[in-house]
Protein backbone atom coordinates (compact mmCIF):
# COMPACT_ATOMS: atom_id res chain seq x y z
CA UNK A 1 0.00 0.00 0.00
CA UNK A 2 1.23 3.37 -1.30
CA UNK A 3 1.78 6.58 1.69
CA UNK A 4 -1.30 8.01 -0.54
CA UNK A 5 -3.49 5.16 -0.23
CA UNK A 6 -2.78 5.03 3.49
CA UNK A 7 -3.51 8.61 4.31
CA UNK A 8 -6.80 8.35 2.25
CA UNK A 9 -7.65 4.71 3.73
CA UNK A 10 -6.76 6.67 7.31
CA UNK A 11 -7.46 10.08 6.86
CA UNK A 12 -4.71 11.35 7.81
CA UNK A 13 -3.24 14.88 8.13
CA UNK A 14 -0.41 15.55 6.12
CA UNK A 15 2.00 17.65 7.58
CA UNK A 16 4.71 17.04 5.02
CA UNK A 17 4.95 14.18 2.19
CA UNK A 18 7.76 13.51 0.39
CA UNK A 19 6.96 10.82 -1.57
CA UNK A 20 3.30 10.02 -1.99
CA UNK A 21 3.63 6.93 -4.38
CA UNK A 22 6.23 5.17 -2.02
CA UNK A 23 5.42 1.36 -0.87
CA UNK A 24 4.45 1.36 3.09
CA UNK A 25 5.62 -2.40 3.77
CA UNK A 26 4.99 -2.75 7.55
CA UNK A 27 4.59 -0.51 10.81
CA UNK A 28 6.73 -0.06 13.93
CA UNK A 29 5.54 2.06 17.29
CA UNK A 30 7.69 3.47 19.22
CA UNK A 31 9.55 6.69 21.06
CA UNK A 32 12.59 5.51 21.94
CA UNK A 33 14.54 5.99 18.91
CA UNK A 34 17.56 3.85 19.35
CA UNK A 35 14.61 1.36 19.67
CA UNK A 36 13.24 2.72 16.48
CA UNK A 37 16.62 2.68 14.62
CA UNK A 38 17.14 -0.67 16.32
CA UNK A 39 13.91 -2.48 15.59
CA UNK A 40 12.40 -0.32 12.86
CA UNK A 41 12.77 -2.00 8.99
CA UNK A 42 12.59 0.44 5.88
CA UNK A 43 9.21 1.03 4.42
CA UNK A 44 7.79 1.00 7.31
CA UNK A 45 4.87 3.67 8.61
CA UNK A 46 6.35 4.71 12.73
CA UNK A 47 3.94 5.15 14.39
CA UNK A 48 4.95 7.53 17.80
CA UNK A 49 4.43 10.86 19.58
CA UNK A 50 7.65 12.13 19.47
CA UNK A 51 7.93 15.26 17.52
CA UNK A 52 11.45 16.56 18.36
CA UNK A 53 14.24 17.61 15.27
CA UNK A 54 16.07 14.09 16.34
CA UNK A 55 13.09 12.08 14.99
CA UNK A 56 13.59 13.60 11.45
CA UNK A 57 17.58 12.41 11.68
CA UNK A 58 16.00 9.29 12.68
CA UNK A 59 13.14 8.47 10.39
CA UNK A 60 15.47 9.60 7.52
CA UNK A 61 18.26 7.14 8.61
CA UNK A 62 15.97 4.05 9.50
CA UNK A 63 14.42 4.96 6.10
CA UNK A 64 10.70 4.16 7.28
CA UNK A 65 8.38 5.35 4.42
CA UNK A 66 6.34 7.58 6.58
CA UNK A 67 6.23 8.96 10.15
CA UNK A 68 3.32 8.99 11.92
CA UNK A 69 2.07 11.27 14.83
CA UNK A 70 -0.45 10.44 17.24
CA UNK A 71 -2.53 12.11 19.70
CA UNK A 72 -2.58 15.19 17.42
CA UNK A 73 0.92 16.49 19.04
CA UNK A 74 2.36 20.00 17.97
CA UNK A 75 5.43 19.71 15.36
CA UNK A 76 7.17 22.73 15.15
CA UNK A 77 8.19 24.46 12.15
CA UNK A 78 11.87 23.90 12.15
CA UNK A 79 10.91 19.95 12.18
CA UNK A 80 8.56 20.39 9.45
CA UNK A 81 10.82 22.55 6.87
CA UNK A 82 13.97 20.24 7.87
CA UNK A 83 11.65 16.93 7.52
CA UNK A 84 10.79 18.83 4.23
CA UNK A 85 14.05 19.74 3.20
CA UNK A 86 15.31 15.83 4.03
CA UNK A 87 12.38 14.28 2.32
CA UNK A 88 10.77 12.62 5.05
CA UNK A 89 6.94 12.00 5.29
CA UNK A 90 5.32 13.36 8.39
CA UNK A 91 1.60 12.45 8.83
CA UNK A 92 -0.39 13.57 11.87
CA UNK A 93 -4.02 11.72 13.83
CA UNK A 94 -5.98 12.27 16.75
CA UNK A 95 -5.91 8.84 17.59
CA UNK A 96 -3.62 7.46 20.44
CA UNK A 97 -1.12 5.19 19.14
CA UNK A 98 -2.57 2.08 19.93
CA UNK A 99 -5.13 2.64 17.66
CA UNK A 100 -3.57 3.98 14.86
CA UNK A 101 -1.27 0.97 14.78
CA UNK A 102 -4.57 -1.32 15.04
CA UNK A 103 -5.65 0.71 11.69
CA UNK A 104 -2.41 0.40 9.94
CA UNK A 105 -2.21 -3.11 10.34
CA UNK A 106 -5.74 -3.66 8.96
CA UNK A 107 -4.95 -1.32 6.27
CA UNK A 108 -2.03 -3.33 5.46
CA UNK A 109 -3.33 -6.96 5.67
CA UNK A 110 -6.32 -5.85 3.40
CA UNK A 111 -4.00 -4.66 0.97
CA UNK A 112 -2.04 -7.79 0.61
CA UNK A 113 -5.29 -10.53 0.71
CA UNK B 1 34.75 3.47 -7.17
CA UNK B 2 38.50 3.65 -7.31
CA UNK B 3 41.34 1.68 -6.11
CA UNK B 4 42.13 4.77 -3.75
CA UNK B 5 41.12 5.10 -0.17
CA UNK B 6 38.72 8.17 0.03
CA UNK B 7 38.96 10.05 3.48
CA UNK B 8 35.84 12.30 4.97
CA UNK B 9 36.61 14.42 7.99
CA UNK B 10 33.38 15.88 10.65
CA UNK B 11 33.54 17.79 13.41
CA UNK B 12 31.13 16.85 16.14
CA UNK B 13 29.80 19.80 17.96
CA UNK B 14 29.26 19.48 21.44
CA UNK B 15 26.87 21.46 22.32
CA UNK B 16 24.24 21.24 19.80
CA UNK B 17 21.87 18.26 20.23
CA UNK B 18 19.44 19.47 17.86
CA UNK B 19 21.68 19.62 14.92
CA UNK B 20 23.57 15.90 15.84
CA UNK B 21 23.57 13.82 13.53
CA UNK B 22 24.60 16.06 10.51
CA UNK B 23 27.87 14.05 9.57
CA UNK B 24 26.13 10.91 10.08
CA UNK B 25 23.77 12.49 7.34
CA UNK B 26 26.11 13.57 4.82
CA UNK B 27 27.64 10.24 4.94
CA UNK B 28 24.64 8.93 3.87
CA UNK B 29 24.75 11.73 1.01
CA UNK B 30 28.21 11.05 0.16
CA UNK B 31 27.64 7.35 0.19
CA UNK B 32 24.96 7.30 -2.21
CA UNK B 33 26.58 9.52 -4.57
CA UNK B 34 29.47 6.36 -4.69
CA UNK B 35 26.44 3.99 -5.34
CA UNK B 36 26.76 1.91 -2.49
CA UNK B 37 23.75 -0.37 -1.85
CA UNK B 38 21.03 1.35 0.37
CA UNK B 39 21.35 -1.31 2.84
CA UNK B 40 24.81 -0.80 3.51
CA UNK B 41 24.01 2.73 4.10
CA UNK B 42 21.31 2.80 6.49
CA UNK B 43 23.56 0.02 8.62
CA UNK B 44 26.44 2.74 8.33
CA UNK B 45 24.54 5.76 8.71
CA UNK B 46 22.26 4.32 11.67
CA UNK B 47 25.77 3.19 13.40
CA UNK B 48 27.42 6.70 13.06
CA UNK B 49 24.52 8.70 14.02
CA UNK B 50 24.18 6.33 17.19
CA UNK B 51 28.19 6.99 17.75
CA UNK B 52 27.94 10.69 17.04
CA UNK B 53 24.54 11.18 19.17
CA UNK B 54 26.71 9.68 22.12
CA UNK B 55 30.04 11.97 21.84
CA UNK B 56 27.30 14.72 21.87
CA UNK B 57 25.25 13.40 25.24
CA UNK B 58 28.45 11.55 26.85
CA UNK B 59 31.88 13.30 25.51
CA UNK B 60 31.09 17.32 24.79
CA UNK B 61 31.58 16.57 20.87
CA UNK B 62 34.31 14.98 19.20
CA UNK B 63 35.41 14.17 16.15
CA UNK B 64 34.36 11.62 13.03
CA UNK B 65 36.81 9.65 9.91
CA UNK B 66 35.01 7.90 7.51
CA UNK B 67 37.22 5.74 4.86
CA UNK B 68 35.93 4.08 2.02
CA UNK B 69 37.42 1.84 -0.26
CA UNK B 70 36.80 -0.81 -2.38
CA UNK B 71 36.27 -3.37 0.49
CA UNK B 72 35.35 -1.98 3.11
CA UNK B 73 33.86 1.39 5.06
CA UNK B 74 35.25 2.81 8.12
CA UNK B 75 33.88 4.27 11.01
CA UNK B 76 36.34 6.34 13.55
CA UNK B 77 34.79 7.77 16.42
CA UNK B 78 37.38 10.25 18.53
CA UNK B 79 36.42 12.21 21.79
CA UNK B 80 38.23 13.61 24.51
CA UNK B 81 35.52 13.16 27.18
CA UNK B 82 34.87 11.37 30.52
CA UNK B 83 36.06 7.64 29.17
CA UNK B 84 33.56 4.67 29.68
CA UNK B 85 35.04 3.24 33.29
CA UNK B 86 33.22 -0.47 31.79
CA UNK B 87 32.96 -1.20 28.53
CA UNK B 88 31.13 -4.71 29.61
CA UNK B 89 29.07 -2.82 31.28
CA UNK B 90 28.26 -0.44 28.45
CA UNK B 91 27.49 -2.24 25.80
CA UNK B 92 24.37 -4.08 27.74
CA UNK B 93 20.79 -3.40 26.23
CA UNK B 94 19.55 -0.75 28.27
CA UNK B 95 22.67 0.78 30.44
CA UNK B 96 22.41 4.16 30.14
CA UNK B 97 23.97 7.18 31.92
CA UNK B 98 22.14 9.69 29.76
CA UNK B 99 20.60 12.35 31.89
CA UNK B 100 16.76 13.20 32.18
CA UNK B 101 16.53 15.78 29.43
CA UNK B 102 18.32 13.76 27.19
CA UNK B 103 15.46 10.90 28.00
CA UNK B 104 12.58 13.33 27.45
CA UNK B 105 13.86 13.67 23.76
CA UNK B 106 14.07 9.96 23.06
CA UNK B 107 17.69 9.24 23.54
CA UNK B 108 19.09 7.64 26.87
CA UNK B 109 17.41 3.80 26.11
CA UNK B 110 21.05 2.29 26.34
CA UNK B 111 20.68 0.83 22.70
CA UNK B 112 23.36 2.98 21.22
CA UNK B 113 26.21 1.17 21.49
CA UNK B 114 24.15 -2.09 21.05
CA UNK B 115 22.84 -1.35 17.86
CA UNK B 116 26.29 0.23 16.72
CA UNK B 117 27.56 -3.37 16.96
CA UNK B 118 24.60 -5.05 15.68
CA UNK B 119 24.94 -2.63 12.33
CA UNK B 120 28.44 -3.06 11.66
CA UNK B 121 30.57 -6.27 10.82
CA UNK B 122 33.37 -4.90 13.53
CA UNK B 123 33.42 -2.74 16.21
CA UNK B 124 36.24 -1.73 18.45
CA UNK B 125 36.18 0.33 21.88
CA UNK B 126 39.10 2.10 23.09
CA UNK B 127 38.08 4.29 26.53
CA UNK B 128 39.64 5.05 29.89
CA UNK B 129 38.70 7.19 32.03
CA UNK B 130 39.67 10.48 31.72
CA UNK B 131 41.59 9.54 28.25
CA UNK B 132 38.81 9.64 25.97
CA UNK B 133 37.09 7.26 23.63
CA UNK B 134 37.84 5.91 20.13
CA UNK B 135 35.65 3.91 18.39
CA UNK B 136 36.63 2.13 15.37
CA UNK B 137 33.44 0.19 13.39
CA UNK B 138 33.69 -1.23 9.33
CA UNK B 139 31.31 -2.15 7.58
CA UNK B 140 32.36 -5.12 5.03
CA UNK B 141 31.80 -4.28 1.01
N1 LIG C 1 31.62 8.55 23.73
C1 LIG C 1 31.31 8.21 25.00
N2 LIG C 1 31.96 8.80 26.05
C2 LIG C 1 31.67 8.45 27.32
N3 LIG C 1 30.73 7.55 27.66
C3 LIG C 1 30.05 6.93 26.67
C4 LIG C 1 30.29 7.24 25.29
N4 LIG C 1 29.47 6.47 24.55
C5 LIG C 1 28.76 5.73 25.41
N5 LIG C 1 29.09 6.00 26.68
C6 LIG C 1 28.55 5.35 27.91
O1 LIG C 1 27.94 4.12 27.55
C7 LIG C 1 26.56 4.13 27.93
C8 LIG C 1 25.73 3.34 26.94
O2 LIG C 1 25.73 3.99 25.65
P1 LIG C 1 24.53 3.72 24.68
O3 LIG C 1 24.37 2.26 24.49
O4 LIG C 1 24.73 4.54 23.45
O5 LIG C 1 23.27 4.23 25.48
P2 LIG C 1 22.75 5.73 25.77
O6 LIG C 1 23.53 6.67 24.90
O7 LIG C 1 21.32 5.64 25.42
O8 LIG C 1 22.99 5.99 27.22
C9 LIG C 1 26.18 5.59 28.02
O9 LIG C 1 25.08 5.83 28.85
C10 LIG C 1 27.48 6.18 28.59
O10 LIG C 1 27.58 5.95 29.99
MG1 LIG D 1 23.69 6.33 22.90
Amino acid sequence: MTVAALIERLSLETVTVADPDREVTGGYAGDLLSWVMGRASEGDAWVTIMTNINVVAVASLSDVACVVLCENVPVEEDVIATATARGVTLLRTEKPTFEMCAAIADALNGASV
Amino acid sequence: MSEETLCFHFDVDGDDFTSAGQASVQVKKLLRELGVSPEVIRRVSIAMYEGEINMVIHAGGGKADVLVDETSIVIILTDEGPGIPNIKQAMQEGYSTAPDNVRSLGFGAGMGLPNMKRYTDHMEIESAPGKGTTIKMTVEL
